[in-house]
């Protein structure tokens, strides 16, 4: 008897959901369609919500406030439709399946981070949209340009940043600024082990002592043992590669427990605005991923834009990869003045493309934008580039890092 | 080494601890195993930082707002939405899987409601974030403040409970329910006290955390699961339990950390909670059914 | 119960051979609906083939699926697709007989927590192998199974678990099992052992578990502990069968589609308010249609009637 109506329900849920996923909106012919899936919620959600999202919101407010896109003879305007993906792979691919097939978008823009970028690959491929990845490092990225010919890995390898870093303190070390005694933590995730094993090699092969070298899970929130730990082995150099949560906590430890090497490096979020409003002065001199040229026009127009729109800066790192391939596809589209994805991919895959990341191409085996910042310091409230050094507008390192200030 | 070791593994247990007791609380006198446990520290921490960043409010004096918001707020949910599954369960497994259900959807509308006003960003602020230094070892003023309100609360929840009146009332409804009626004690507003309670504890774990935390609207479930499991090992139900599962948790973490590997402080964290639950299913400080 | 085997397995093979057609028919989309459906209905009708007789309320189907992704993950590229299998549900039985083993003695919400918590153990204790002896995390799972193949892959181990299922209703085992289901003392009693009962059904229904998530793996070219033991897998198997009901086989079904395509349906027009408007509709349905999710509890009620203890403990 009490089945009778729990059957009911089902059929009634049923049904009413069939008939509402049957009225989705029809195709429309004067615009643009763009589709993205992202973490809006979830454990990727944090990383979205600074690097990715804003940054797609910008683009298509920047665009249709101008009127829309040039197609050919024609200035069509941005229709965007939205997914999230809950942080899940699964959902990543079948919302992208969903774009390619049922909403039959023109292009679709790519998840944050990487593990749904891999898991979106193949969608993008079997469809022959542009991927552009402005949240993905892998060290895989070359074998992933091969394998899908229309994918772009913006963000480079996780082995460009650790080496970039190392090469850095071999000079100072050359310069006899700093020992051989360096210390590294790392998260026990993708980002957080690819980073760590390409530093690893790379200090090892370069005679650097690795005093302390452990990893962290995900989600750990006590911190103060590794900082402890380090501090009591007097290292010129720390080392994380971390994710936000562990990059603020461990650099609240450092501040609290009086812990400040000549060189303190730590990993994803050092680059955001969250970093600078937390930590205020206590954030100069520290050393990171990314980086900016703080005295490039296009660079202070785009991080005026990005918080007149979205009300918030952008973070001195992916989000300008993110932007920058923006930029590029719509480059791309008015270039071809087409929406064919076809002639888009060819325009993308040789042309180049005026952005906030300077002229760039992706003409090249990788298909990455070559000479981006691997490494950068906050110096006065600005995260400035200072590595690859022969990059145009790359800034001096500020050495030793100056002293934590009092804490507030 | 070995104080840094202590002091941190205190500081962090306290925290675990002071989270937990909420939860032992509503699990082990309302019944109410409440999934959405976590999304309430969360909350509080998003209003704690509001009230700091807009206001210059103090974390500190904020908790004389947000506790018995957090209290009213939790007595509202056990009445409005709490009630009618009370009501309507004709077992303590019915409820349970009622209630597991039940919060599971509040735990989406209030993660859902903190997306909507505060986005998915990480947020993060500092307070209080002063070193102290104790028997040679520096510490995060913030933290000491974390451990003391654990003692305090326990302190006090554990005289409450055994010493007044109110407080038996709540232990008998929590051993037997039916028994505790016969008795001529008002079970429905035991539990639903109980319930309030186990909330205003959760908003001010969630406002101590908030100073030293960097937390976003996802998180609220690591603290549900972290508490949970400090309710399971202390004994569910018993404040003191849960506040020595909490601090032994704590401890075990940073010992970790510092003497083994950190790469491995939450693999033990739940290898020692399965171990305690095959050893003692009771939890540590309950007494085995 | 009174239509003959025969009868209804050959409707059943009818039904699946049908559904086995749909990718003719479909595009990509609907493809990537009906394997998130099928996947869904594997792994609520196992739940729900041990947690309907038993009461027992597992939260470790994502360690059995997340073991099926690893495997793969490990072997895939080394190995021939089938011995991949036979290897991921060897390991997924394994798992699953020392733990039934060691926790089936724990009862209600004890065994609810360690199955979460050993969920957690295991990604973590994955994490740090990988880390410590692989120096990597995250594993490229690079292998060309289109989405075809993979459906067909779960439509056929969808159609072997009913059988087994409808198979073991009708066993000695499945008649055991009602009885500890009833009252587990009585069944003891009556000289049913009842360990061995629990535990085998606990195994068959982890390996289901385990190869789905074999199945699932080449899906997402990237696995990592994360998105292999995801623990929102585990909730989510269990909520769709306890909606659709777990006394009946065919009952889980009858949660996951309209779960799969409300979840669908909101993502697509409320994708900012996504967590929010379920939140909602969940609660909704605990309140305004309490037997469609109390399924679970159904078997709870005739228990608790028949043992006396009817009195509202709460009231």
């Amino acid at each position: 008897m009490k089945n009778l109506s729990k059957l009911r329900l089902s059929y009634a849920l049923c049904a009413a959901s069939l008939a509402l996923i049957a009225a989705s909106p029809a195709l429309s012919q004067e615009s643009v369609r763009i589709g993205y899936v992202v973490s809006k919620t979830g454990a990727n959600a944090g990383g979205a919500t600074t690097s990715t999202i804003p940054n797609y919101e910008l683009w298509v407010h920047e665009i249709n406030e101008a009127g829309g896109i040039q197609v050919g003879d024609q200035k069509l305007k941005i229709e965007v439709v939205e997914y999230d993906d809950r942080s899940s792979s699964e959902e990543a691919v079948r919302a992208v399946e969903r774009l390619a097939t049922q909403d039959k978008v023109d292009f679709i823009l790519t998840p944050w981070g990487t593990g749904n970028n891999l898991a979106v690959g193949p969608i993008f491929d079997k469809y022959g949209y542009p991927q552009i990845a402005g949240t993905s490092v892998t060290d895989r990225a070359p074998d992933l340009a091969k394998r899908w010919p229309n994918s772009y890995w913006l963000l480079g390898t996780g082995g460009s940043y650790a080496e970039g870093f190392v090469d850095l303190l071999v000079k100072l070390r050359e310069e006899g600024k700093i020992g051989d005694e360096v210390a590294m933590a790392s998260i026990a995730d993708g980002f957080g082990i690819e980073l760590s094993t390409a530093g690893r090699t790379a200090l090892q092969e370069n005679g650097f002592k690795l005093v302390y070298d452990q990893t962290y899970p995900l989600g750990t929130q006590d911190l103060a043992p590794i900082v402890n730990e380090v501090k009591a082995l007097n290292p010129d150099v720390f080392i994380a590669f971390s994710y936000p949560p562990d990059t603020l906590g461990l650099t609240d430890q450092a501040r609290v427990l009086g812990f400040n090497p000549k060189i303190f490096y730590t990993g994803v979020a050092t680059a955001f605005p969250l970093y600078k409003d937390r930590f205020k002065d206590a954030a100069n001199g520290v050393v990171s991923l990314g980086g900016i040229d703080p005295n490039d026009e296009k660079v202070k127009a785009y991080i005026a834009k990005h918080k007149e729109v979205t009300g918030k800066e952008p973070d001195r790192w992916a989000s300008f990869m993110t932007y920058a391939g923006l930029q590029a596809l719509q480059q791309s589209i008015e270039q071809s003045g087409t929406l064919d994805k076809e002639k888009v991919s060819e325009v993308l895959r040789t042309g180049t493309f005026d952005t906030v990341l300077g002229n760039i191409s992706f003409d090249n085996e990788n298909r990455q934008v070559p000479n981006i910042f691997t490494v950068g310091q906050w110096q006065d409230g600005e995260f400035v580039g200072l590595v690859p050094t022969d990059k145009e507008g790359s800034g001096e390192l500020v050495f030793p890092k100056p002293e934590w200030p009092a804490a507030q | 080494m070995l104080t840094n070791a202590i002091l941190s593994g205190l500081t962090m247990g306290g925290m675990y601890a002071l989270v937990a007791m909420g939860l032992t609380l509503q699990y082990g006198v309302s019944r109410i195993m409440n999934l959405a446990y976590g999304e309430f520290v969360i909350a509080a921490s998003f209003v704690a930082f509001l009230l700091f960043t807009s206001g210059g409010l103090s974390p500190l004096v904020s908790l004389l707002i947000i506790v018995p918001a957090g209290f009213a707020v939790s007595y509202l949910v056990y009445g409005i939405l709490l009630t009618p599954l009370v009501r309507r369960a004709r077992s303590r497994e019915a409820l349970e899987a009622d209630s597991i259900l039940s919060t599971f959807g509040l735990l989406f509308i209030v993660q859902g409601l903190m997306l909507v006003f505060f986005g998915g960003n990480y947020t993060s602020y500092s307070y209080f974030n002063t070193p102290v230094q104790i028997l040679g070892t520096t510490i995060a003023a913030n933290r000491l403040v974390v451990l003391g309100f654990a003692v305090l609360f326990g302190a006090a929840c554990y005289f409450f409970l055994m010493r007044t009146r109110t407080g038996v009332a709540l232990r008998a409804v929590a051993v037997d329910p039916i028994a505790a009626g016969l008795v001529a004690v008002d079970v429905r507003w035991a539990a639903a006290l109980a319930f309030a309670l186990g909330g205003a504890i959760a908003v001010t774990g969630g406002v101590l955390v908030s100073m030293f935390l960097t937390f976003n609207a996802n998180i609220g479930v690591v603290f549900t699961m972290k508490a949970l499991i400090v309710v399971i090992m202390g004994g569910v139900g018993n404040v003191a339990g849960a506040l020595a599962a909490g601090i032994i948790l704590g401890l075990v973490e940073s010992f970790v950390a510092t003497f083994v590997d950190p790469g491995l402080t939450i693999a033990v964290t739940y290898a020692v909670f399965l171990a305690v639950l095959l050893v003692r299913p009771g939890g540590l400080f309950g007494t085995a059914k | 119960m009174k239509n003959s085997p025969a009868f209804v397995i050959g409707a059943g093979a009818i039904l699946f051979a049908a559904l086995a057609f749909v990718p003719f028919y479909v595009d990509g989309y609907g493809l990537a609906l009906a394997i998130g459906i099928a996947s869904y209905t594997i792994l609520a009708t196992a739940w729900a083939l041990f947690s309907g007789p038993t009461r027992y309320i597992s939260l470790a189907t994502v360690a059995f699926f997340g073991v099926g992704a690893y495997t793969v993950a490990v072997l895939g590229e080394v190995l021939p697709w089938p011995l991949v299998m036979l290897v991921a549900a060897i390991n997924g039985m394994l798992l699953a007989l020392v733990v039934g083993l060691s926790t089936l003695r724990l009862a209600g919400i004890y065994f609810v927590i360690f199955t979460f918590g050993l969920t957690e153990l295991i990604k973590q204790l994955v994490t740090w192998y990988e880390v410590k002896i692989t120096r990597t995390v995250g594993r490229y799972v690079f292998l060309d199974i289109d989405q075809q193949t993979i459906y067909w892959q779960l439509l056929a181990l969808a159609a072997i678990l009913f059988l087994v299922g409808y198979l073991i209703g009708r066993s000695r085992l499945g008649f055991a099992l009602r009885i500890i289901g009833g009252d587990e003392t009585v069944a003891r009693h009556v000289g049913i052992d009842t360990t061995h009962a629990k535990v085998a059904l606990f195994v068959l229904s982890a390996l289901f578990m385990t190869l789905t998530g074999a199945i699932m793996a080449p899906r997402w070219t990237y696995i990592d502990p994360a998105i292999a033991f995801n623990p929102q897998v585990s909730f989510q198997a269990v909520i769709m069968a306890l909606l659709g009901g777990v006394q009946r086989l065919w009952g889980p079904v009858l949660g996951v589609i309209p779960m799969t395509l409300l979840f669908e349906y909101l993502n697509a027009n409320f994708p900012n308010y996504f967590i929010l408007i379920l939140g909602i509709v969940f609660m909704l349905i605990v309140y305004l249609l309490p037997q469609g999710v109390a399924g679970a509890v159904s078997s709870l009620r005739a228990w608790s009637r028949r043992d006396g203890k009817s009195v509202e403990e709460a009231r």
